[in-house]
């Protein structure tokens, strides 16, 4: 048994010096998507789409894969870097082909089969979906489907792998959006600090000062940022004076007064890699967001009325709540190998 | 090209019932088959792209350079049931020939009398994730910024247009009060025997003059331009919602 044992190590180690296959993934680690103990369930659960190891590496390589682009310049990954936790570095909106700039800060990319919507705005509502709206959009990736499945059907490595993944060589949108979907969907990040002390594991011993920050937060920002997701995935007028662009946000979509300048909670999870912050990412630092909340609240007819008087915090308070925060950040989910992109 | 095969295909059957007069004749066999072809018209004129100007009812004038429309969920109707085409879309896009005229499989040997479809995608496929055939977004046909197909797509111009002589209407919303799904019933002109071996195609004309009239009259100089779910876009859904007639069945 452990001669058997030894040996089938042995041929792993031959094996993957001989082949040198995928060196992020280990052949004996499967792709496999499970629910964090204490979640709801996802509103995305894979189906019409199974999910396997073939399909989230094709996904990862399209996802990292600038011929996406027009100019074969920007790839998904370009705005939504792995150590960002997927959002783009030091940027306050997107930066597109042609040097052209978004309107609208990257967002940060994990857990995202628990959304019910996608983009600031909720404008798409189906993970499937989500792709296209930047693939297409003139200041983003700017191109067409059918140059970017011209390009793809000429690299031998698709045509493998759409075949492996679903069962013949056949190139087309739905197969496209569906591997991306795999990969994205597999972006799970629930191994923070907090999510140690939520299960009661080694690693989750909160010091005292993020413990009040707990409370605070429980207290004072749960309400939109709810646990375990730290979002509720509503849009609300979180008092921002109008971006430079008077981007209305919700309203774009619904074409009602009364979602004007409302934009979806965004998660309080990794924040960290994340900055700089809101949808138009005017804030370079939590404590400008802080401040923000306690006194920078611009009033107006649609302001969510949680925040009709802003939030009260202490100089104390601050820095317990960022001392919380701090622990909402997953430096395993940032450095997983399976989500980076494999040359 | 299709009509006309289509149009061979009925003199053979022809021929074929002739033959059946004679009793040593076989009878015909084979699957009946059933199909519906789109005509796309202005008035009484046959709708050409590019190049035909024609008159709408509030006197604009109005050249088409693309004219593109769902049909789904296609259902005849018989006295006493029902027969529903699986996976019923379609994309009926004037410049593309094939794409006005499909079959409907599998039907129930039974005499129908009424054809009703959807005009557009019916609200669950526009939020069930990545389509492909019809309802592949390739085809021009989905929104990416706020989700859902465009049901009906005009562009073209117009001399009455404000903005450069241009027209675009991409009519779209699949809920609530601003839903542009429209649905269309038809008498057949004649009763539908589908029997074994029998061949037919229900032969549909769709008068695009409609957009711009009954039951609201559209103003180019008005309306050039619509891109957004709202109340423009349902009202141009409610005026081509009765462009469609059963022009015969071969």
């Amino acid at each position: 048994m452990k001669q058997n044992f030894v040996f089938l190590f042995l041929c792993c180690v031959w094996l993957l010096s001989a082949c040198k296959p995928d060196p992020s993934i280990s052949p004996e680690e499967e792709i496999t998507f499970s629910v964090p103990e204490g979640w709801p369930q996802p509103v995305y659960k894979f189906e019409n789409n199974t999910l396997s190891k073939a399909g989230f590496e094709l996904g990862r390589k399209l996802f990292f894969d600038t011929r996406l682009s027009r100019d074969n310049s920007i790839a998904c990954g370009s705005c939504h870097q792995p150590f960002a936790a997927f959002s783009q570095f030091d940027h306050d909106v997107s930066h597109g082909v042609d040097n052209k700039l978004g309107i609208r800060n990257s967002p940060a990319l994990f857990n995202l089969n628990w959304h019910s919507s996608y983009f600031w705005d909720g404008g798409v509502v189906h993970i499937e979906n989500q792709p296209l709206n930047p693939i297409q959009n003139p200041v983003e990736m700017d191109e067409k489907l059918e140059n970017i499945i011209a390009k793809l059907r000429s690299d031998n490595y698709y045509s493998t792998k759409f075949k492996e993944v679903f069962g013949d060589e056949t190139i087309n949108s739905q197969r496209i959006f569906k591997a991306l979907a795999q990969f994205m969907g597999m972006l799970v990040s629930s191994n923070s600090k907090y999510d140690h002390f939520v299960r009661n594991e080694e690693g989750g011993e909160m010091t005292s000062m993020e413990l009040n920050g707990l409370n605070i937060y429980r207290e004072k920002c749960a309400a939109c940022h709810r646990e375990p997701l730290f979002s509720d995935f509503s849009y609300r007028n979180n008092g921002l004076t109008p971006s430079a662009s008077n981007d209305s946000g919700r309203a774009r979509i619904t074409l009602d007064a009364n979602d004007l300048y409302k934009f979806k909670v965004p998660s309080l999870r990794n924040l960290k890699y994340s900055a700089p912050y809101m949808h138009d990412g005017r804030f370079r630092t939590l404590s400008d967001a802080l401040n923000h909340y306690t006194s920078g609240i611009h009033a107006s007819p649609t302001l969510d009325p949680l925040l009709q008087n802003g939030i009260q915090l202490t100089a104390q308070e601050k820095s317990d709540l960022l001392a919380f925060l701090n622990t909402l950040n997953d430096e395993s989910f940032v450095k997983d190998k399976r989500f980076q992109e494999v040359q | 090209m299709k009509r006309f095969f289509l149009f061979s295909l009925a003199i053979l059957m022809l021929g074929a019932c002739r033959k059946k007069e004679d009793p040593a004749a076989p009878a015909p066999t084979g699957p009946a088959k059933v199909t519906v072809s789109f005509e796309n018209v202005a008035g009484s004129q046959p709708l050409v792209l590019d190049s035909v100007w024609y008159r709408n009812a509030n006197g604009d004038s109005v050249k088409v350079s693309e004219y593109k429309y769902y049909i789904s969920n296609v259902v005849l109707e018989s006295d006493n049931t029902k027969y529903n085409e699986e996976e019923s879309y379609h994309l009926i896009d004037q410049r593309d020939d094939n794409s006005k005229v499909f079959e409907l499989k599998d039907i129930p040997e039974k005499t129908y009398n009424k054809i009703s479809f959807m005009v557009g995608v019916d609200s669950r496929h526009n939020t069930a994730g990545a389509q492909t055939g019809a309802l592949d977004p390739i085809h021009g046909m989905f929104w990416d910024w706020n989700q859902g197909y465009i049901m009906a797509k005009m562009e073209g111009y117009s001399p009455q247009s404000p903005i450069g002589g241009r027209i675009s209407y991409h009519i779209a919303g699949f809920k609530g009060e601003y839903s542009v799904l429209v649905n269309v019933t038809l008498n057949l002109p004649q009763p539908l025997i589908v029997k074994e071996g029998s061949i037919h195609n229900i032969h549909l004309k769709a008068d695009m003059l409609e957009w711009f009239k009954t039951p609201s009259t559209v103003s180019i100089n008005q309306t050039s331009v619509v891109g957004a779910v709202g109340p423009d876009a349902l009202r141009f859904a409610n005026n081509y919602a009765d462009m469609f007639s059963v022009d015969h069945i071969d």
